[in-house]
């Protein structure tokens, strides 16, 4: 068997492919905690609890309504982005004028009641989403075994980065976003609807992190503490790639989950910490983040 | 284009008793006047007389205001700054607004189009050709003349006929500032009204009809530019 680094070629690859699916997942939470900073100044709490619920809604539209996970793809994302926006509109649009610390204590709280509620119905121990049929099985690669679930989960992953990517920095839609992101008071003052374009960004974002949960469900147990084991590690990846960066959140989103899977083969004991240390390294050097533009 | 003196029936725009505040501070204490159609009316006043402020009060991007602003017969106090803009006030404020994140065309194209007869890119790249060729680089990686021409570029687009245009020659070497007043000459012309906050009272005199003269935060004084001996009065008020 051939080694790299002497470790077994098909360990590093596999360890390789667990980062990047980790990766895939990092850098859609963070592009959402990403933009919803942008233009709102929230720091999203709820973010890892909008992920899980999107796993959750894909399970409970599975196993109470017999609606499969393609549909879910789409629905539960939708759900979460719905609920997102209602709660905004509702709740945290009051907290605008105030300091930003009560609209975090907001959303940590928000975080708190959607993880206890679901923990209440459906127990902490995680339940099994299955593999669509069309994506069980794998590829026999020269090097590793792909399973085609994870080649989708990156594929799509990706995709969805660069859809993001597109509507923002190549849109009329987009433009609004990024002048209201410097300079909201001005564009209400062109005659655009901003607390409009608030709601539709925070509904966009946690819809972004419930299609994250949804892609999550076959591969991780779908569980009430899946996304606040995931979200600590996704706000050090937002710090490292600079609060309100679209491009830095992606970018590093997919390098940090790489990083992790090969710390795991090089250094298994610093495979947690990584991201953290990386983290203090960047704040030392580079305040605003790798891709952040310093204010 | 009429020739309306100021207390026509119906004035384009009129602002009575207007109280604003700038976070805790009193800055506006019963600012009173009106604007007809077509008319070019500047604010002159010292540094802190409140002019900036009552033009972001018009607009409504002031946290808080009080009184009554009138605009084509519609009361405003009441609306958020997007309302108001629509009824066709575009604002070009002081420190002009540029967006870094955009290139010089998504500024230019970001301000909605509010009402019809506004003028097509087309028309708006024959006023400022500089603004054409730099179309794709970063607004502001425009020279300040360039930026300045922009913030006035964008309005034009979107058919408000009334502007809102605060210190357009601030900072700016005098062949740009004589670039500026002929295209505001030309808005001019072409009847467009337009409110001008001005520290330059040279650049204020080659083109407003009437000057309003704003002392903490109140009107102390109205001149028209027709009023030859009065217009040395306005050196006083500014104290130079």
């Amino acid at each position: 068997m051939s080694t790299i680094f002497g470790i077994p070629s098909n360990a590093l690859f596999s360890q390789l492919l667990v980062g990047l699916i980790n990766g895939s997942f990092y850098a859609m939470l963070s592009l959402g905690l990403s933009i919803i900073f942008g233009l709102l100044n929230v720091i999203n709490f709820a973010h890892g609890a909008m992920y899980m619920a999107g796993a959750f809604v894909a399970w409970i539209l599975l196993n109470e309504a017999g609606i499969g996970y393609w549909w879910s793809l789409l629905l539960a994302p939708l759900v979460v982005g719905l609920f997102g926006a209602a709660f905004e509109r509702l709740l945290l649009a009051r907290l605008y004028k105030i300091d930003h610390l009560y609209s975090l204590l907001l959303t940590f709280g928000l975080a708190l009641i959607i993880q206890g509620s679901f923990r209440q119905v459906y127990g902490s121990s995680g339940l099994p989403y299955a593999i669509p049929a069309a994506l069980s099985g794998g590829q026999k690669l020269p090097f590793m075994f792909l399973p085609n679930y994870r080649a989708w989960v990156v594929v799509a992953s990706l995709s969805v980065c660069v859809a993001t990517w597109l509507l923002i920095e190549k849109t009329k839609l987009g433009a609004y976003l990024r002048a209201a992101t410097e300079n909201p008071a001005l564009v209400e003052a062109f005659g655009v609807n901003v607390s409009l374009l608030r709601t539709m960004t925070y509904a966009f974002g946690v819809g972004l992190a419930g299609l994250a949960g949804v892609l999550a469900a076959p591969i991780y147990s779908v569980s009430p503490s899946m996304g606040a084991d995931t979200v600590i590690v996704v706000f050090a990846i937002v710090v490292i790639g600079g609060m309100g960066s679209i491009l830095g959140s992606i970018v590093t989103g997919f390098g940090l989950g790489l990083i992790e899977g090969m710390t795991k083969v090089f250094y298994p004991q610093a495979a947690s910490t990584a991201v953290f240390v990386i983290m203090a390294l960047v704040l030392i050097m580079k305040p605003a983040g790798l891709f952040g533009r310093a204010s | 284009m009429t020739d309306a003196p100021a207390a026509s029936p119906q004035p384009l725009l009129s602002v009575q008793a207007l109280e604003g505040w700038y976070g805790e501070s009193h800055v506006l204490h019963g600012m009173t006047f009106d604007v007809a159609s077509g008319e070019v009316v500047s604010l002159l006043g010292r540094n802190g007389a409140g002019k900036t402020t009552t033009l972001r009060a018009i607009i409504g991007v002031l946290g808080k205001r009080r009184g009554s602003v009138t605009c084509a017969g519609v009361e405003t106090i009441g609306m958020p700054a997007r309302s108001i803009a629509r009824l066709g006030v575009g604002y070009v404020p002081e420190e002009r607004g540029i967006f870094a994140g955009l290139s010089v065309q998504e500024n230019l194209t970001l301000p909605p189009k509010l009402r019809p007869g506004g003028m097509d890119l087309e028309q708006i790249y024959r006023l400022f050709p500089n603004l054409k060729e730099r179309a794709r680089s970063p607004g502001t990686k425009l020279s300040g003349g360039e930026q300045q021409m922009l913030a006035i570029a964008r309005i034009l687009r979107t058919g408000s006929k009334l502007i809102l245009l605060d210190e357009p020659t601030e900072g700016l070497a005098p062949v740009i500032v004589e670039r500026i007043a002929e295209v505001i000459q030309r808005l001019k012309a072409d009847g467009y009204t337009i409110i001008l906050v001005e520290q330059n009272l040279r650049f204020a005199q080659s083109i407003a009809g009437r000057f309003v003269v704003v002392e903490q935060g109140r009107v102390v004084d109205a001149i028209s530019n027709e009023s030859g001996c009065r217009l040395h009065q306005l050196h006083a008020y500014l104290g130079v």
